[in-house]
């Protein structure tokens, strides 16, 4: 069976394989070190599986906001998306 | 006593697992890639990065189907939530007319989505409709093909009439959850009916309301056969819904890349919605959220 017809790109597999390897790394984290719910500065006690989840996607809507605001290259609102992760895993 | 986990109950989640990835998570990366790509046909494609995404968010008809949809889904939710909890407070506890009341709520989720938009479809034609003509011979002109106002109030009363059964459906199984006793204990203390609804059964029923706000929206967001059997997104595109325009854009105009792209957006936009809902009505009476 080829893949041919889910039209693959070098582009979106790195995305998808990048994403697949956050659940995985985030399954192994979670194996040896359990989490517990907590609050930080988001208004809602979170796990860090919440945390990844709203980080994502609050990444994707900065990337959206970003080409729909802006002229400007999309890998600042890569690098914009990549510190918020980290604000929103760390003290989220 | 030591933790004992029995990790063979993995297995048994695999066929879940291995269904939700032939359904959903395949042709969601699929969609992805399509996004990113000008496709001409089968193995004929062009990468072009986010140019469909640029072209879709400063589509004008896009903003004005979003503005639409979320106006429909905000009356939807409105008025089928309240609405479906008065039923169901209305509805016999016991007997014969529970069963009765059960079968007849149940009737309208039993018709298939095109079926209801040709019901209403002919229900409501000023010409041959009971309820078109009808509202004709009242002297009040009603006609959903001409009037954007008629569409809207049509689509409207299809779409209550069709899915608050639904949200009664759930409420009455979270009101008959509720034990005796919590009413017993209100009769004691002299409680209103109002405090009883307010500070028994409504929050006794927000498990199920949470179902149905979800399922709701959700729905009422992705809606498709119902208007396009019964507007076809007119008059003009005064009901050209999000699915509608995809649809166009996908089918119609067969720009496979532009439509990905859209379908991205209209997905990232329900799970932000649908996740806020969730939140919001777990967290409420909690002093969060």
């Amino acid at each position: 069976m080829t893949l041919e017809w889910m039209a693959w790109t070098v582009p979106t597999a790195v995305f998808f394989i990048t994403i697949a390897l956050m659940l995985f790394g985030m399954t192994l984290w979670q194996v040896v070190s359990p989490c517990i719910k907590r609050r930080g500065f988001l208004p809602i006690a979170t796990t860090r599986g919440d945390r990844l989840f709203i980080g994502l996607l609050s990444s994707a809507y900065i990337h959206l906001a970003w080409l729909g605001l802006t002229s400007l290259t999309l890998w600042i609102a890569l690098g914009l998306s990549l510190a918020w992760m980290v604000v929103v895993m760390r003290w989220g | 006593m030591d933790k004992w986990e029995d990790n063979r109950a993995w297995f048994l989640v695999l066929p879940v697992f291995i269904i939700v990835a032939f359904s959903a998570i395949i042709p969601l990366m699929t969609v992805v890639n399509y996004s990113l790509q000008d496709i001409f046909g089968p193995g004929q494609r062009v990468f072009v990065g986010v140019e469909w995404f640029k072209e879709v968010l400063s589509d004008k008809r896009l903003h004005e189907a979003l503005v639409r949809q979320f106006i429909f889904s905000g009356l939807v939710l409105l008025i089928e939530m309240p609405l479906g909890i008065i039923i169901a407070l209305m509805m016999p506890k016991k007997g014969w007319g529970a069963s009765l009341s059960l079968v007849m709520l149940a009737l309208p989720l039993l018709i298939p989505w095109n079926v209801i938009g040709t019901i209403w479809m002919i229900f409501t034609r000023p010409d041959i409709g009971l309820f078109g003509a009808g509202i004709n011979a009242l002297g009040i002109a009603f006609d959903h093909t001409a009037s954007p106002s008629d569409a809207w109030v049509t689509l409207m009363l299809m779409e209550v009439w069709h899915w608050t059964p639904l949200v009664a459906l759930l409420a009455y199984a979270g009101l008959r959850a509720i034990p005796e006793a919590y009413f017993q204990a209100a009769r004691i203390d002299g409680a209103s009916a109002w405090a009883i609804f307010k500070y028994i059964q409504l929050p006794k029923m927000r498990g199920v309301l949470t179902i149905a706000l979800l399922l709701r929206f959700m729905d009422s967001f992705l809606i498709y056969a119902e208007p396009f059997v019964l507007t076809g997104g007119g008059p003009g595109n005064t009901t050209t819904f999000l699915s509608i325009y995809l649809v166009k854009v996908a089918v119609g105009q067969f720009d496979l890349g532009p439509a990905a792209a859209f379908s991205i957006i209209y997905f990232l936009i329900i799970l932000l919605l649908s996740w806020l809902f969730y939140q919001v009505l777990q967290n409420v009476g909690k002093g969060e959220a």
